[in-house]
């Protein structure tokens, strides 16, 4: 027999190294982790874990306890052969395990209710509207009333809220920012409505949580809260690029500039600013219809993304990833679009040369 | 007609042999075709084990290329679709089979030949729907293969193809078999055996048909519509056409949430059966845990919603099915606690069986508990198509359904073979399999919960998901090497296990009254039943509240006496009649298969094949109706 002492110190040590491997999978600081909230909504959500999670923790404690003291202190001895007492059931037991669950669940069902139709209730007048629109396999992000259109990139001010209208232009997807909203998914038929106040600012990682095809693990996004100042600046910013003229001369950008027309990169991506409803219909309905094109990000402002090929590598200044990407597309991210549709990607003719990479990614990086 | 019937059937002679291989091709005893089900459903579960674990190796790691994503993709589809449909379904249809007639006092099912069509249906059916993996690909879009994925322009292989017909196939052999014990339950108990008197077993069986052939016409419905949109043009689900994908989902999860209960309510039963034998008492409360299964199968279909709340039905929707979702965990929590109330005060023998019984509840309980967790429709907003969901759905159905068929297997294994399997072997798995399964998916809460998505192919080491992602891997190996165990152990009970007694756990109900393994005609005599455990009464006594006395009438003397009376007779149970073998059940299925791989490949193959296989079917079908249903017997009666 183990001493009491130290039996019951082993215990101790097990409690506490389970609490230590909770404590470690809780850590808040993960990129994607919803034990931190940074927006009041999200809060919401942890507040309904929490009630949730600790009354299920003492439910798990008390009946499992029960369960293997039971096991344990009613195990058949050797070679004793008592009949136990022929018990067929309880009725005041039996009413009282139907109660006792209805009350607990009761418990959790009221703050479950009030929270899903606040949630739902409509943002304030002032908020800031975006129309989401999940592609396969990345995210479009259109500013109405600023007059933005941007990609993988969702840029907020800090404390003001939010409406985001929800679309898809092809299958199902669901938009997710962990630390800021729930999931909603991003259906083609209906529109989705998603509010939220970041409150905190920083980058914020994300991804679509349905399974809408071969590149879902890649169909990433970041969140980017931002002071006001910054946020009004960045639409400044894309305003003046879109009309910015493409460069000229014998410089690698203006190169980079006429490959980009030339050999079809325009055919699916805008550069001046958004381009129009029926520009884009076009690219979803020609796809449909089996033609090489398909709805693509819009680089008005590309030079000033974090991240490339949705939120899937950095966009590092000096162009390394950015060069990997145009070179072969299906290496970084496979399935992708424009691996597909691309006649440079296609056809092996009309392949790209080294030198023809590093001019295109040299044009897209000075896109800022 | 009916000469020309005659004729054709004449034309096939009938078989006769009993023995070789094709008796099993021609079998209709249920007990032959429970071991059937019960061996292909366990290959099956082999392969859908293996498709996890090289699952489990490509995330093992962060940014690994064990499997491309395209594969990944077909991987999780077929592990649980192989899973569902071709392992845990057919693993419980085996103890359907091969228990319940012997459970309430029957020769065989109410129609055996209906019985071996339907296991040739589910063989030839799980055949074509792994057939992808040869023939071009397999489904690839999820076991819920939401809509308008599914379709064109965006799904252009025949994966999706092999999902719907495999289905349909699959679903005809189900809807059969449902019927089939739906008629047997309520038809072909023994006198004395009231609704009220069988064992929950046969309860649980009998309330899963009933999900089934009520579930399965929906999924028909929608999958009938996807393969019209997919191979017609039509647009039930395409909304380039006008269609609704979100009507797919209604019609899917309509199916798919009474479906979860026909997984797990066949292992309820088990576990109703294994812990009063175990704990030599009755079962705590046989009607609150009657009662409440069939509570559980109602208010399964109140509840569909709840793999929805992400999809934007609404506030008040979303509200109605929280609260139903809540409530379904009351008549769960009702039967856990009643088992609980039938070990307590018990004398528990601690045998194999009763340790993955009690491991059922142990882990249903968790899965019980994280399912109210998203019962709440806000908070699963956070824990939908993550981790989190991968780890309930795998406590309920592994920790559920799985460790109850394991227990139900060790419990039954010397009725159905005549052999024991070795208690120290089986608690070696047993651990094994605990250990590794808490490892694989405990951990899999936290990954959830730290924001990790379902089936992404791979990750960034940038997410902190890699520690846990490791520790499942490892789990996930270490559970598999459980399963290698119990094959052992099995190989071994055949070769040389101690041979079984006809009662060797002092069992109560009536198929411990028979000898091990049964005779073809099961009971030489109709068995009169006069209460709840009849074998326990005949052994004990009936009087419930008083420590029973033996009273005679205990296994050796029951069969004894069974002997006896077949002896009597002269002929050792062969004046039964029985039900003739025959060729049609497995010729019918064929037919299916065939016209099966007709309607995948319509465009190579052209409609001619499906309408071959219908050809075939067709004609066995009329054979087989003027097939009598016994075999000749001009030289006896």
């Amino acid at each position: 027999m183990i001493p009491r002492p130290l039996k019951s110190g082993g215990i101790l040590a097990l409690i506490a190294m389970a609490a230590f491997l909770v404590l470690l999978s809780c850590n808040p600081a993960d990129n994607q982790s919803t034990f931190e909230a940074a927006s009041p909504e999200a809060q919401k959500l942890l507040d309904l874990l929490a009630i949730i999670g600790w009354a299920a923790v003492a439910v798990f404690v008390v009946v499992e306890g029960i369960l293997i003291y039971a096991v344990i202190r009613y195990a058949r001895r050797r070679n004793d052969n008592t009949m136990p007492a022929q018990t067929h059931g309880n009725t005041p037991l039996e009413i009282g395990w139907t109660i006792a669950p209805a009350i607990v669940l009761a418990v959790i069902a009221v703050p479950t209710v009030i929270y899903i139709f606040d949630l739902e209730s409509e943002p304030p007048e002032d908020s800031l509207n975006v129309i989401v629109t999940g592609h396969q396999w990345w995210w479009e992000f259109e500013y109405p009333e600023e007059d933005v259109i941007t990609a993988n990139e969702l840029r907020l001010p800090v404390e003001r809220p939010v409406r985001l209208l929800l679309r898809s232009d092809d299958v199902i997807h669901s938009f997710w920012v962990p630390k800021l909203a729930g999931k909603v998914d991003v259906i083609p038929t209906n529109e989705n409505r998603l509010k939220f106040t970041p409150m905190e600012t920083g980058e914020f990682y994300a991804q679509c949580a349905e399974f809408c095809g071969v590149a879902h693990s890649h169909m990433r996004f970041r969140v980017i809260v931002e002071e006001p100042e910054e946020f009004d600046a960045w639409v400044d910013n894309y305003h003046e690029l879109a009309s910015r003229p493409a460069p000229t001369g014998d410089s690698d950008e203006a190169q980079g500039a006429q490959l980009f027309a030339s050999r079809g990169c325009l055919l699916c991506h805008a550069v001046n600013g958004p381009a129009s409803a029926e520009a884009r219909l076009a690219l979803k309905e020609g796809f449909e219809r089996g033609e090489l094109r398909f709805p693509a990000p819009n680089l008005t402002n590309f030079g000033t993304r974090g991240t490339l090929a949705a939120g899937l590598l950095d966009n590092d200044p000096g162009g390394e990833n950015l060069r990997a990407w145009l070179t072969d597309p299906d290496e970084v991210k496979e399935g992708n679009r424009m691996a597909e549709l691309a006649t440079v990607y296609i056809d092996p003719d009309s392949e790209l040369t080294a030198l023809e990479v590093s001019q295109l990614a040299a044009y897209l990086l000075s896109l800022k | 007609m009916v000469t020309l019937g005659n004729a054709l059937s004449g034309a096939l002679r009938r078989p006769t042999s009993y023995n070789g291989v094709w008796s099993w091709i021609t079998t209709v005893d249920h007990k032959r075709i429970g071991i059937l089900y019960g061996v292909t459903a366990f290959i099956f579960f082999l392969i859908a084990g293996v498709e996890a674990l090289l699952m489990r190796t490509q995330l093992a790691r962060p940014e690994q290329d064990v499997v491309s994503p395209e594969v990944f993709s077909q991987l999780f589809t077929m592990h649980a679709l192989t899973m569902i449909f071709l392992a845990i379904m057919p693993l419980t249809a085996a103890f359907f089979n091969f228990m319940i007639p012997l459970m309430i006092g029957a020769r065989d099912v109410a129609f055996p030949r209906l019985n071996a069509l339907s296991y040739w249906i589910f063989l030839f059916g799980g055949i074509l729907l792994n057939s992808g993996w040869i023939f071009g690909g397999s489904p690839n879009t999820g076991w819920f293969n939401y809509a308008n994925l599914s379709e064109q322009p965006f799904n252009t292989g025949t994966g999706v193809d092999f999902y719907v017909v495999g289905l349909l196939v699959l679903g005809t052999a189900s809807m059969a078999a449902a019927f089939n014990f739906i008629v047997t339950i309520l038809n072909m108990r023994a006198p004395g055996m009231t609704m009220m008197r069988m064992p929950v077993f046969v309860w649980m069986t009998l309330v899963t048909s009933f999900l089934i052939i009520l579930a399965f016409p929906v999924i028909t419905v929608g999958l009938i519509e996807l393969l019209f949109d997919r191979q017609f043009g039509t647009g039930f689900f395409n909304p380039a056409l006008g269609g609704d994908p979100v009507l797919w989902q209604h019609l899917f999860w309509v199916f798919g949430h009474p479906e979860v209960y026909i997984l797990i309510l066949p292992a309820m039963g088990i576990i109703s059966e294994i812990l009063p034998t175990f704990s030599r008492k009755p079962l705590f409360g046989y009607r609150v845990v009657v009662l409440s299964g069939i509570i559980i199968g109602f208010m399964g279909w109140g509840v569909w919603s709840h793999h929805m709340f992400t999809v934007g039905l609404g506030a008040w929707s979303n509200s109605v099915f929280s609260i139903a979702t809540m409530a379904i965990a009351i008549p769960t929590g009702i039967k856990i606690f009643n088992w609980i109330g039938t070990l307590w005060g018990g004398s528990i023998n601690i045998k194999t069986p009763l340790l993955f019984a009690v491991g059922f509840v142990s882990l249903f309980i968790i899965g019980g508990l994280s399912g109210v967790m998203h019962a709440s429709a806000p908070a699963d907003a956070q824990q939908q198509d993550t981790y989190f969901v991968v780890a309930h759905i795998h406590y309920v159905l592994f920790g559920g359904s799985i460790f109850a068929i394991f227990a139900g297997l060790y419990y039954w294994w010397p009725k159905m073979t005549g052999r024991m399997m070795d208690d120290n072997l089986g608690k070696l798995h047993f651990w094994a399999m605990m250990i590794g399964f808490n490892v694989t998916f405990f951990p899999m809460h936290f990954l959830g919960l730290q924001g990790m998505p379902r089936r992404i192919h791979t990750f960034d080491s940038a997410m902190g998901w890699d520690l846990w992602n490791i520790v499942a891997t490892v789990g996930a190996f270490f559970m598999a090497a459980s399963i290698l165990i119990f094959i052992h152990n099995a190989v071994r009970s055949l070769k040389k296990g101690e041979i079984a007694t006809s009662d060797p756990w002092d069992g109560r109900t009536l198929e411990w009254s028979i000898p091990s393994p049964p005779p073809v005609y099961n009971f030489a005599q109709i068995p009169q039943v006069h209460g709840l455990d009849p074998h326990w009464s005949n052994k004990y006594g009936d009087d419930g509240h008083s420590a029973p006395v033996p009273v005679g009438g205990g296994a050796e003397e029951v069969h004894a006496a069974n002997h006896e009376h077949a002896d009597e007779h002269g002929d050792d149970g062969h004046g039964i009649h029985l039900p003739g073998l025959s060729y049609y059940p497995v010729m019918l299925a064929f037919g299916l298969f065939v016209a099966g791989y007709g309607l995948v490949f319509y465009e190579t193959l052209t409609w001619a094949m499906a309408i071959i296989g219908l050809g075939i079917g067709i004609v066995a079908a009329y054979l087989w109706s003027f097939e009598p249903a016994e075999e000749d017997h001009e030289s006896d009666d």
